[in-house]
């Protein structure tokens, strides 16, 4: 690790991303004293920190997931606004990903660091768009690093989702997606393509829809599957979102010969959406594609570029062809190849 | 080429046959002629555009995509077609609307494909992959390398159009080798618009007949009395048909060999339709696989490779004699006119593959067990009455492998997967211990002799891939070299001498048994125990 510049703020440990002049860790793995969280899915916030600096809306995530954010509490930054920790002054800038999700702006006198956390470039109606802020070294994902990862208009997806009940109105559409954000970014979607029928919720998902609803997000009219005891009603030409794994468990057989639909940018490679058993696949990401990927790493005009989370490989090799100082953090010592 | 995209991908995310059938019915039905025959071809394997290679297509990516951008997401896709649509850069300058001709009929690209000469069949395909969507840029390439991968064996292609002229599948079969895409006859017929097609060749292929892997536990359910016994040899099972002067060879799939064994076909002077095992064989002794795998796949053949490796059948049953269809009769009346053919015939070059007397299944066991002779694979036990049936049915036959060999070897590198297991280090290369090579006396070293990517389970996948990771001692590419310590028990059919791997010895199907987590790798075996396998 460098013992000046810009990469000497952040240092690898076994919790963890570490901001040295900080003294904070950010998203990390094992509880620490001190965290700044830049999103609410579970890879990124867990449960049992001293101190958590994050939006409100990552906050009151974790509250409801969690039913606690950290044990000495939380603290709210609102987007563009400065917390001093330690050596290092530190901004929460939007990431586009979901709702609070929040790239993390390191300033110290060595230089500016950003933290990406995971994000997208294209617009969603349930978060702040992502926000593009100069620095000298980013970290960014690469969750859909391969240049065959191009997500199509989430617009012409939906479309697809709104044909398929037209085709099939008789059929129920079971929809796979990933209770935080992703759920909530499919029905908006559909309430702007002008779908004002209730849609129906498996258990898990209620939870963060009305969280949502609480924040200002309006989703229309929503009904939960199972209402009253044993509650049988026939679904035939109703959406229904799920978790993905619920697809093909049990619980889905209620449905009957049902539509499964998935909601995932791996949905672009047809033998992986094959293998998830999904009959309509929907190419809808929460995260930056191959082209938002390389633009992004361009846009920030950062002369080092560290890689995570994902298919790094590609991506440094991307960068290192533009000219940029590129490395993949597994180099530095993470291990993870997990989708 | 739209129509053709769509029918690709309906085809890949309905995983029923029914809903398959159904797919392709109604494609067949609104889809004009020769649109649909082409489509049929590209499904049946029928179809078969020399001019689009796969390094063709490599090439036309590389001239576009970094190397190594194009190597990564290949991996990860597993699948060229695929990973080519989705990776091929779009003009941004292109006039889209003039360029996009998604209304490129499968008839014009296969006649262009076809007539096109070889040096500019790239630009063509250039042309084309910028005009279309990815979706049609899948289809067509799908169309011009073939293996389409979208769940749809040739039998279920010509299931559905059978169905469209509610005809009986096994009658479209027999037609089919007559036939030549794009069948516009043949769905003519099947629409009640024309005459049922004449099969002009009487050298034509014939569905052949394959049996089902025995469970053990299914032979106390059958009578011994029923059955007859034969050996499975380690050949390649085909049909051969012989006129006076003339004659085809044929594999079980229906892939026409005869150019590579014209010893066969010289040989061959009887007017009938035989099923058998073909084989290398010299002074009597029938040779290894790898032997005859020398000789296959090759366009011509030279003096020398016939005398080398002279090539033999030997017969397992009679379809047609002197233009009688025997097919519907009995196996031992099939059995006892093949006989008395040979008997009558006696050419070189042939045999019959004796019937193996049992008293009962404990004896037929006994026999299995102790058998260990040159290129058998294990027992084939077919009833007595059963008919020649096109196909895999249920219940006439069964095939009964014998036990493989194993061999305790150590994990030597590992190499991701493709598509699925991308993510996963799960093709093992595996090695046995030998003396080093040079002179450092009392030293072993590992010499690789297989690899296997299968026999483990998901689970079983995950730990292994951590321990490639945490014991890795060096990377290539995909590939990670690992210390020694992780010992695999290897299953295997046979095992041959080759100078092409570096221990001298090369196994037939390879598999992963069990992973004996527990096993010091010292106590792996040495090559010289391999060797006293090898047969």
């Amino acid at each position: 690790m460098a013992k000046s510049g810009p990469k000497s703020i952040l240092q690898i440990r076994p919790e963890g991303l570490y901001c040295a002049p900080g003294g904070f860790f950010i998203d990390p793995h094992r509880p620490v004293h001190r965290a700044v969280i830049t999103h609410g899915h579970a890879d990124h916030a867990r449960p049992g920190n001293g101190h958590v600096l994050a939006t409100r809306e990552t906050l009151a995530i974790m509250q409801s997931r969690f039913g606690a954010i950290a044990k000495k509490g939380g603290q709210a930054a609102g987007y563009g606004e400065t917390v001093t920790i330690g050596d290092a002054r530190v901004r929460l800038v939007p990431a586009g990903h979901v709702l609070g999700s929040a790239q993390a702006v390191i300033d110290t006198d060595q230089g500016r660091v950003v933290v990406s956390g995971d994000y997208k470039r294209r617009r969603d109606p349930t978060c702040a768009e992502f926000e593009t802020v100069p620095c000298d070294l980013y970290v960014t994902e690469a969750t859909f690093g391969l240049p065959v990862f191009r997500h199509p208009e989430s617009a012409g997806e939906i479309g697809k989702l709104i044909r398929s009940l037209e085709t099939f109105p008789d059929r129920a559409h079971l929809v796979g997606a990933y209770a935080l954000g992703k759920a909530q970014r499919v029905i908006k979607l559909l309430r702007e393509a002008g779908y004002d029928r209730p849609i129906h919720l498996h258990g898990a998902m209620r939870g963060l829809c009305d969280l949502y609803q609480e924040l200002g997000v309006d989703l229309g009219p929503l009904e939960d599957v199972e209402t009253g005891k044993g509650a049988r009603r026939d679904f035939g030409g109703e959406i229904v979102l799920c978790p993905p794994s619920a697809l093909r468990g049990a619980w889905s057989r209620r449905f009957g010969d049902a539509v499964a639909a998935f909601a995932s940018g791996w949905m672009t490679v047809r033998q992986r959406a094959k293998q998830s058993g999904v009959e309509l696949p929907l190419v809808l990401s929460d995260h930056a594609d191959w082209d938002e990927l390389t633009a992004t790493i361009r846009d920030v005009e950062a002369e080092t570029i560290w890689v995570t989370h994902g298919r790094e490989e590609a991506l440094v090799h991307q960068a290192r062809l533009y000219g940029l100082d590129a490395e993949a953090l597994s180099v530095a010592g993470f291990e993870e190849e997990g989708q | 080429m739209r129509a053709y995209a769509d029918l690709l991908e309906a085809l890949v995310y309905t995983s029923a046959r029914n809903g398959k059938l159904a797919i392709l019915r109604r494609y067949f039905e609104e889809t004009p002629d020769p649109d649909r025959g082409w489509a049929l071809a590209s499904l049946t394997g029928d179809l078969d555009l020399k001019n689009v290679t796969p390094s063709m297509v490599r090439g036309l990516i590389e001239s576009r995509v970094d190397p190594l951008l194009f190597r990564l997401s290949y991996d990860f896709v597993g699948d060229l077609a695929e990973t080519a649509s989705l990776i091929w850069p779009e003009k941004a300058d292109a006039d889209a609307e003039a360029a996009h001709p998604n209304d490129l009929s499968l008839s014009a690209a296969v006649d262009q494909m076809t007539a096109v000469k070889r040096k500019e069949a790239p630009a063509l395909i250039e042309r084309w992959m910028d005009a279309l969507t990815p979706s049609s840029r899948f289809a067509l390439l799908k169309l011009g390398m073939g293996g389409m991968r979208v769940g749809v064996s040739a039998r279920l292609a010509r299931t559905a159009a059978a169905e469209l002229g509610r005809v009986d599948v096994g009658a479209l079969e027999e037609l089919w080798f007559g036939l030549t895409p794009p069948y516009t006859e043949l769905f003519a017929w099947l629409e009640g618009r024309g005459p049922k097609p004449e099969v002009k060749s009487h050298l034509a292929f014939r569905p052949m007949m394959l049996a089902n892997p025995l469970e053990e536990e299914t032979l106390d359910r059958l009578d011994p009395g029923d059955f007859a016994a034969e050996w499975k040899w380690d050949g390649v099972r085909v049909q051969l048909t012989a006129k006076p002067g003339e004659g085809a060879l044929y594999t079980r799939t229906g892939e026409d060999i005869g150019a590579a064994f014209p010893d066969i076909l010289d040989y061959a002077q009887f007017d009938a339709t035989l099923d058998g095992e073909l084989l290398i064989m010299v002074d009597g002794v029938v040779q290894s696989f790898n032997a005859l795998q020398q000789r296959l796949g090759r366009k011509k053949v030279g003096k020398k490779m016939l005398t080398d490796h002279p090539a033999h059948i030997r017969a397992y049953d009679i379809l047609f004699e002197g233009g009688e269809d025997l097919r519907a009769l009995p196996f031992d009346q099939r059995r006892a006119r093949l006989e008395t053919l040979w008997e009558r015939t006696q050419p070189g070059r042939f045999d019959l593959s004796p019937l193996v007397p049992f008293e009962d299944w404990a004896d037929l066991t006994e026999q299995r067990q102790s058998l260990r002779g040159a290129g058998i694979e294990g027992l084939m036990l077919k009833r007595r009455d059963s008919a020649y049936l096109a196909g895999r049915p249920k219940g006439p036959w069964f095939k009964w492998k014998r036990d493989p060999f194993t061999a305790d070897c150590v994990l030597m590198y590992a190499q991701r997967g493709h598509g699925r297991r991308s993510s996963y280090y799960s093709d093992y290369t595996f090695g046995c211990w030998r003396p080093a090579q040079g002179d450092t006396a009392d030293e072993w070293e590992l010499a690789p002799v297989g690899k296997a990517y299968s026999g483990f389970t998901d689970e079983e996948l995950k730990k292994l891939d951590k321990w490639v990771r945490a014991h890795s001692t060096e990377r290539f590419g995909p590939v990670r070299a690992v210390e020694p310590g992780l010992v695999l028990e290897v299953a295997f059919d046979s095992i041959h001498r080759s100078k092409r791997h570096k221990s001298g010895v090369a196994m037939r199907f390879p598999r992963i048994h069990r992973i004996r987590w527990d096993k010091p790798h010292a106590e792996a075996d040495r090559i010289e125990s391999l060797m006293a396998l090898v047969e």
